[in-house]
């Protein structure tokens, strides 16, 4: 048994379970849980650097420790210490700041984390159910707020179908393929009875259930009202981390034990991947809560993640990666800057009016969600655009040009209300200005997210593809 | 030459941009102007040491990024040069006609308008596939915030109109500029402009590039965003767009279409010729019936780049160097022509048409210039519009009589409503008081006008000067086109060579004298 390769689980495993004692005895154990929950993050993510993470396949065929697993958990660990960070800022005025949201953002790190490492549908489960769970509560985190309180319920009872779902498949899949291991599920794939009913049911639900999680099309619905409802550090959460996670699980889930199957799959990820762009972009448009309309421009996002997946093996997996990388960091930031709407009693706003002439009021801020729109948008040359590249490129590659002629002619369509956020900063006349900025830290990560997607990033690019590479060369 | 000439021209504009940032509004006009006038006098070095004659790329520079997609490859050829000189000249002479227009958000708006600078020259000096397409489709940015910040009452609407039709072309350019990496393994151009595709591939590929260029162009269907854009676009960004955007597409087809799809060019000709036909009769019809002074011109822009595409896809030497001075000329012509409409507009704040009148006699001097540039446009002789448009329609006529006809009704269409516009505004009696009232040009605006009517008839005298430079790359392209050129549809013939050969006889024995 190689216990070094699961370091980063243990250490935020262990360290979440420890917080949660230590926060019992402190008089204000917000703060002293707060720090501790970042520095477990940070320190799991260095935990990820070493040999151990590339150990293969481990303890029974269960978990994988390989580097499109540490990808992912790079991406996972970061996005939950920025979501901590932005909750600081956050709850603080309201005195809900517990103890208990860095223990559960650990938490969710965790399922994460076993997500993108599992190598077998057991494991697949228990992952995302921990995940999930302690979403659940992160969701309804102010529960004093009704929004909040909705969001969770919601979430939870969908969340709740989605699982069911996913353990239909999975039954169907162990029943017709009598393992649940992911090697023996590609080999049942590949088999004689590869194309056998039992099985292409399992794979269509196991696939329904995964799609609920990455809210792609037509499994969205319940993204926009969360997201709306759930406090902003914890919506960022989710539309970062968790959504890279369940995305990296869905890309191993296809590839590895469906590898066999790709012609049965790939219509599906096609169909998901542009009925989530039209549908992101269209349903967008009407939105007047930028929460909301993050919510669409990320499922708008999934199904371009998706076109690279359709693409299948290597190149999609690794358009896939790339996507996801920067994809976390425009989210991240873009949330950064929905928690700077505040009026002037510090009370959040979310309405895109409020947003009005903030180029005059606040022209850094201003020029920083411009940026985050036009690179979430793929306007070159902001570096949001690489990975749309990547993703056609990837698809084009294998042979689905209509796939990315269409998915490309559909960005315009989603251009459209990242133009709309843009007109109301830099057209409009100025609405009341924002409550001054108080944390350092926020105006800092603003600063380097938008700095990671400015043209700068393009010098990142050798460094992102090759890490890219080597995750890919997995499959 | 080892100077990085081409990356300091891209890098001094952006640098001025983020320092315009930091400065007041007087700053930040003379901030521009320093450096737009300093990128001027970097374009004369590059003209003066671009080597007529010598290698098709000069100034080359290859900088990896480490993919095999993406690399910061520049490099200029003669075309790419002049289209470079058109975007410095142009550019000081916008700051200058912004300095008192634009009051407010100042030093936002010089910023848009040297990113855009930095944008334009980048895509002139691209030399790798996607780094050409990240600076054509950069562009975009600053366009949609000049229009829709400084831009007139309709403003919102023309900035999202020019933002998602530009895109919209673009994208699938994109895709199409994948499929050629996977097919050639490279983007660079230079490659790729010798690089033969599959003839079916080239066709599909075409048409994408096509989607492109001729909404850049604009080419009739496709032009409407033109008109809205020009109208509410603020003076300089009229300038800018007339001057250099719109050649953007005439500048694609000589870099990607021609060279790398000829047989697909070749194929496709009498697609181009028809919608330009459609689009020099149609848009001069309807330049005719504006009340605009902007809309009209905007129309007649769409008139005059049909002229550019009748002449590129006539596949001989005096087609394609014509449609090149009609794309310097036009660029330099139009924009004077915004300037001329900005002019008076600043001070009476109307483009109606029927409010003004009688110019020549409040503003005498204006008249004259303005009636220059109308002449340039109309195509006068010793004008740069005539040269150009005179070798375009040439070329035209070898390989197509119809498409002759179509664009010699243009340029009388085209007299028509510049002169019916120039009879409107300058002659007659002054229909306002205010037009009556109006001073003439300030020593401003003669430092702004004057050059350009100074390189108007420059052009139109000794085009030679700006041609030299091109006629090398003219050269190569009509050798890598001589395959796939068509026939001509005229039939010349022989003549009757027997009665001039008596005829001559009899000169030669003196009988005439008789």
């Amino acid at each position: 048994m190689n216990a070094a390769a699961l370091l980063p689980e243990l250490i935020i495993g262990l360290g979440a379970i420890a917080l949660m004692l230590v926060a019992a005895f402190l008089r204000r154990p917000s703060v002293v849980t707060h720090w501790a929950g970042i520095l477990l993050l940070v320190a799991a993510a260095v935990a990820l650097v070493g040999a151990p993470q590339n150990a293969g396949v481990l303890f029974g065929g269960m978990w994988a420790a390989d580097a499109f697993a540490a990808f992912g958990k790079v991406i996972i660990f970061l996005s939950a210490a920025v979501a901590i960070v932005m909750a600081h800022g956050w709850f603080e005025r309201d005195q809900e700041h517990g103890a208990e949201y860095p223990v559960l953002i650990l938490f969710s790190a965790l399922g994460a984390s076993v997500m993108v490492s599992a190598n077998d549908l057991m494991m697949l489960y228990v992952g995302l159910e921990l995940q999930s769970l302690s979403s659940y509560v992160l969701a309804s985190y102010r529960r004093h707020d009704e929004r909040s309180a909705e969001a969770g319920l919601k979430y939870f009872v969908l969340g709740a179908l989605a699982s069911g779902i996913l353990l239909y498949g999975i039954s169907l899949l162990y029943g017709f393929a009598g393992t649940t291991g992911f090697a023996g599920l590609a080999s049942a794939f590949a088999g004689p009875n590869g194309s056998s009913l039992g099985l292409l049911f399992g794979l269509v639900f196991t696939l329904s259930g995964l799609a609920f999680k990455i809210s792609a099309v037509p499994f969205h619905m319940w993204t926009p009202d969360v997201y709306e409802g759930a406090p902003t550090p914890v919506a960022a959460f989710f539309a970062a981390g968790q959504k890279a996670a369940a995305i990296l699980l869905a890309t191993r889930v296809c590839l590895e034990p469906m590898g066999p199957a790709t012609q049965n799959w790939q219509q599906i990820v096609i169909f998901a991947a542009l009925a989530s762009i039209v549908l992101g972009a269209v349903a967008a448009y009407g939105q007047n809560n930028i929460k909301r309309l993050l919510a669409y421009s990320s499922i708008n996002n999934v199904g371009f993640a998706l076109v690279g997946l359709a693409a299948g093996g290597r190149a999609g997996a690794e358009a896939v990666l790339i996507y996801i990388a920067v994809y976390v960091v425009m989210t991240l930031g873009a949330f950064l800057c929905v928690l700077r709407m505040r009026d002037a009693d510090g009370r959040p706003v979310e309405s895109l009016q409020s947003l009005s002439g903030l180029s005059q009021t606040r022209p850094a801020l201003a020029l920083a969600l411009a940026m985050f729109m036009f690179s979430l948008a793929g306007i070159p040359p902001l570096f949001g655009f690489w990975p749309k590249l990547m993703v056609f490129q990837a698809a084009v590659g294998a042979g689905l040009q209509w796939v990315a002629l269409a998915a490309a002619a559909l960005t315009v369509v989603g251009a459209y209300y990242y133009l709309k956020v843009i007109k109301i900063m830099y057209f409009d006349a100025p609405a009341e200005p924002y409550a001054p900025a108080r944390s350092g830290l926020e105006t800092a990560l603003i600063a380097l997210t938008a700095l990671l997607i400015s043209p700068v990033g393009y010098f990142l690019i050798n460094p992102l593809s090759t890490a890219a590479a080597n995750a890919a060369s997995v499959f | 030459m080892s100077f990085p000439i081409l990356s300091v021209m891209i890098a001094l504009p952006l640098l001025a941009a983020l320092g315009c940032l930091f400065l007041n509004a007087n700053g930040a006009r003379w901030l521009a102007l320093g450096a737009t006038l300093a990128l001027f006098v970097l374009g004369l070095v590059l003209w003066g040491s671009y080597q007529v004659g010598g290698p098709q790329w000069q100034f080359m520079e290859r900088v990896s990024l480490g993919t095999p997609y993406l690399n910061w490859n520049l490099g200029i050829d003669g075309v790419a040069l002049m289209l470079i000189e058109l975007s410095v000249f142009l550019m000081p002479i916008c700051i200058g006609a912004s300095w008192r227009a634009i009051d407010k958000r100042v030093p936002e708006y010089m910023a848009a308008f040297l990113l855009m600078e930095a944008l334009m020259l980048g895509v002139f000096m691209a030399q790798d596939l996607l780094l050409f397409y990240i600076f054509f489709e950069a562009g975009l940015i600053p366009m949609y915030l000049i229009i829709g910040i400084w831009g007139g009452v309709e403003r919102i609407k023309a900035a999202y109109k020019f933002f998602l039709y530009t895109l919209l072309g673009s994208v699938l350019m994109l895709i199409a500029m994948l499929v050629m990496i996977g097919q050639a393994g490279t983007g660079d151009i230079p490659t790729l402009m010798a690089f033969n595709f599959a003839p079916g591939l080239q066709y599909w590929l075409w048409l994408a590039f096509f989607a492109s260029f001729a909404v850049k162009m604009p080419m009739w269907p496709v032009h409407t965003w033109l008109p809205d854009a020009h109208v509410q676009a603020p003076t300089a960004g009229s300038v800018i767009l007339a001057g250099v955007l719109l050649k953007m597409g005439g500048y694609g087809f000589i870099r990607f279409s021609l060279p790398m799809f000829p047989d697909a060019s070749a194929q496709l000709t009498p697609l181009v010729f028809g919608l330009s036909s459609v689009a020099i009769v149609y848009t001069s019809l309807v330049a005719l019936v504006q009340a605009d002074m902007k809309k009209l011109i905007a129309y007649s822009s769409v008139a005059h780049m049909a002229f550019v595409t009748f002449g590129l896809f006539a596949f001989n030497r005096q087609g394609i160097e014509g449609a090149l001075i009609v794309m310097l000329s036009h660029g330099l012509v139009s924009g004077a022509l915004f300037l001329c409409v900005g002019v008076i507009y600043d001070r009476m704040h109307t483009r109606e048409i029927a409010k003004y009148g009688g110019l020549a006699d409040n503003m005498p001097g204006y008249a004259l210039l303005f009636l220059l540039f109308t002449m340039a446009s109309v195509g006068l002789p010793g004008t740069s519009g005539f040269v150009g448009e005179f070798l375009a329609m040439m070329g035209t006529y070898k390989v197509s009589t119809w498409g002759a006809i179509f664009a010699t009704t243009g340029i009388i269409l085209g007299a028509a409503y510049m002169l019916y516009l120039y009879w409107r505004i300058s002659y007659g009696a002054a229909r306002t008081a205010e037009a009556k009232a109006m001073v003439d040009l300030d020593r401003r605006e003669w430092l702004l006008l004057a050059p350009i009517a100074a390189v108007v008839l420059w052009m139109g005298v000794y085009p030679e000067s700006f041609l030299a430079p091109m006629r090398a790359d003219v050269g190569r392209l009509l050798t890598r086109l001589e395959r796939v050129t068509p026939a001509g549809d005229s039939r010349p013939t022989s003549g009757n060579p027997e009665a001039t050969k008596n005829h001559l006889a009899l000169l030669d024995a003196g009988e005439a004298h008789r």
